[in-house]
């Protein structure tokens, strides 16, 4: 697989423009996407795309909308306007496009009294799929044996492991991370960030939030950056610290955001 | 609704094995052999049973029902995440709820039943209606339960509109009827009260449980007139079947909301 160095160079793009969707190959493609909360402006206008086999990361502060970007990709949050397409698929009222999603939310929350073997083998069945699982994570973190423990009794950064273990297990298409290495050690996070970077060369997208610069240097090829649910840069993560002159990506997003606000 | 039963069968073993499920089973067993200790016959012991049924049950159901689904909304969302349409989900989740607490009511009341009348004993209709009732109510309730809590996103609220519902159903309405008899006495209210208590899943259960004893000819004209009514194929069909709109009805609204609902 290429490096990040040697990706095709996506031409920069102005804040606020949308970007056009360029002929590599897209899992997502999002166009024009709007979403108000109450009268507050979560999503205005949002087109982008994520690559096929690329790690993109979603930034920006607080407020910014990028949990509502991830959850209308999920189903989760209606758009007021606005098309997504998920690997083919428009995404609409239909849900089974989401077989090929594997998301792990902030935090993971199981029920208190099913043992986290209960937990995984609901979800095999949620999911009906008789393919081979990746259960790669879960001798990574050593968590075979807190299995038969009910999740009531597993630790915060134990429940953190098991939500990682299940947006694996499935071998998605794409992969949906929401701060996927917060409230876990730094062996942990190691093994998480190893584990993305493997299933990026063996062909899986990925999509991720964070507020960590240097794991979005570490990990992402693509960055998008939103502030007041507007796209204000998306493209190759290079490209942004080579714009905005700064070496340092979390300098480059500082300067982003303080442009962004003028 | 495919994957209702797929949720239902883990909700169903995480219900079970709570330990307030256990204690809410404890409470009816505990109270109904103690009852039965005391007093002797099986339909004295219904009787008893009866208002504490048709406070405790709604109570615990609407308590219960909307405390679970706040718990369970981080679940939620990593479950509408996978390949399940909402309608299963929501479906699921209701079943996983109602039914443990429709099972345990009726197996706390009803073993002490099996163990001290044997089954015979008198008031085995009675016995009978009790059961129906309380597993009606538990699910009108839940129901009413999971409407409150996909309406209110903030917990707080929700819980006091979940208290609210139970107040207005289980003594508000009773006072306001009673108001509402006593300064207009003078007029014929047997309808018009008739209408009312149908209205009110609590009220319906009460006066269906009253009608089982001989003590409803101490309702006067008006016990005659609900004696005749509920006495009736007809009046116990309708009675029945607004029994389970309380049912029905909540959930399918609630249902029509948590399908619009952003997560």
């Amino acid at each position: 697989m290429t490096s990040p160095e040697r990706l095709p160079v996506v031409p920069p793009v102005a804040p606020t423009t949308p970007r056009l969707v360029t002929s590599t190959a897209a899992i997502v493609e999002v166009t024009d996407l709007g979403k108000s909360f109450g009268g507050l402006m979560a999503l205005d206008g949002v087109s982008t795309s994520f690559g096929v086999a690329r790690i993109t990361a979603v930034v920006g502060p607080n407020a910014a909308g990028k949990s509502t970007l991830i959850k209308t990709i999920l189903g989760l949050v209606r758009p007021d306007r606005g098309r997504i397409i998920v690997n083919g698929h428009v995404v609409t009222q239909d849900w089974d496009y989401r077989r090929g999603i594997g998301y792990m939310p902030q935090a993971g929350h199981f029920p208190e009294n099913l043992t986290g073997r209960e937990v995984l083998s609901m979800l095999k069945h949620l999911r009906g799929s008789s393919a081979e699982l990746d259960e790669e994570l879960l001798d990574a973190f050593a968590l075979r044996p807190e299995l038969g423990k009910q999740v009531r009794t597993l630790s915060g950064g134990t429940r953190q492991k098991l939500n990682a273990v299940i947006a694996f297990l499935f071998r998605p298409a794409l992969l949906i991370l929401d701060e996927p290495t917060a409230g876990l050690d730094p062996v942990a996070s190691g093994i998480i960030k190893d584990k993305i970077l493997r299933c990026r060369e063996s062909g899986t997208s990925v999509v991720l939030t964070s507020h960590i610069m240097s794991e979005i240097e570490e990990l992402a090829d693509s960055v998008v950056f939103l502030l007041e649910g507007r796209i204000q840069f998306d493209g190759p993560r290079l490209e942004l610290q080579r714009l905005t002159g700064h070496q340092s990506l979390e300098r480059a997003i500082a300067a982003l955001m303080q442009g962004g606000a003028s | 609704m495919k994957s209702t039963g797929k949720i239902l069968r883990y909700q169903l073993r995480d219900v079970i094995r709570g330990r307030w499920i256990l204690v809410y089973t404890l409470v009816f067993l505990l109270m109904t052999d103690v009852l039965f200790r005391f007093g002797g016959s099986g339909e004295r012991v219904v009787l008893s049973l009866m208002n504490v049924v048709l406070l405790l049950v709604p109570l615990v159901s609407i308590i219960f029902g909307t405390m679970y689904l706040y718990h369970a909304r981080e679940f939620i969302v990593l479950l509408l995440a996978q390949p399940v349409d909402r309608t299963s989900l929501f479906l699921g989740l209701y079943g996983g709820m109602a039914i443990p607490l429709a099972g345990s009511y009726a197996v706390g009341v009803g073993l002490p039943f099996l163990w001290h009348a044997g089954g015979g004993g008198g008031g085995g209709s009675a016995l009978g209606v009790l059961l129906l009732t309380g597993v009606l109510l538990t699910c009108a309730f839940t129901a009413l339960a999971f409407l409150v809590a996909v309406l209110f996103e903030d917990r707080a609220k929700g819980f006091g509109a979940a208290v609210l519902v139970w107040l207005l159903a289980a003594v508000v309405y009773d006072g306001v009827i009673l108001i509402v008899v006593t300064s207009l006495w003078r007029y014929p209210l047997e309808r018009p009260l008739l209408v009312l208590t149908m209205l009110n899943p609590i009220d319906l259960g009460r006066v269906f449980l009253l009608l089982q004893f001989d003590i409803a000819a101490l309702m006067g004209y008006t016990g005659a007139v609900f004696s005749r009514f509920f006495g009736s194929a007809v009046g116990k069909g309708l009675a029945l079947t607004v029994l389970v709109a309380w049912s029905v009805v909540p959930l399918l609204v609630g249902l029509r909301r948590f399908r619009m609902k952003d997560f």
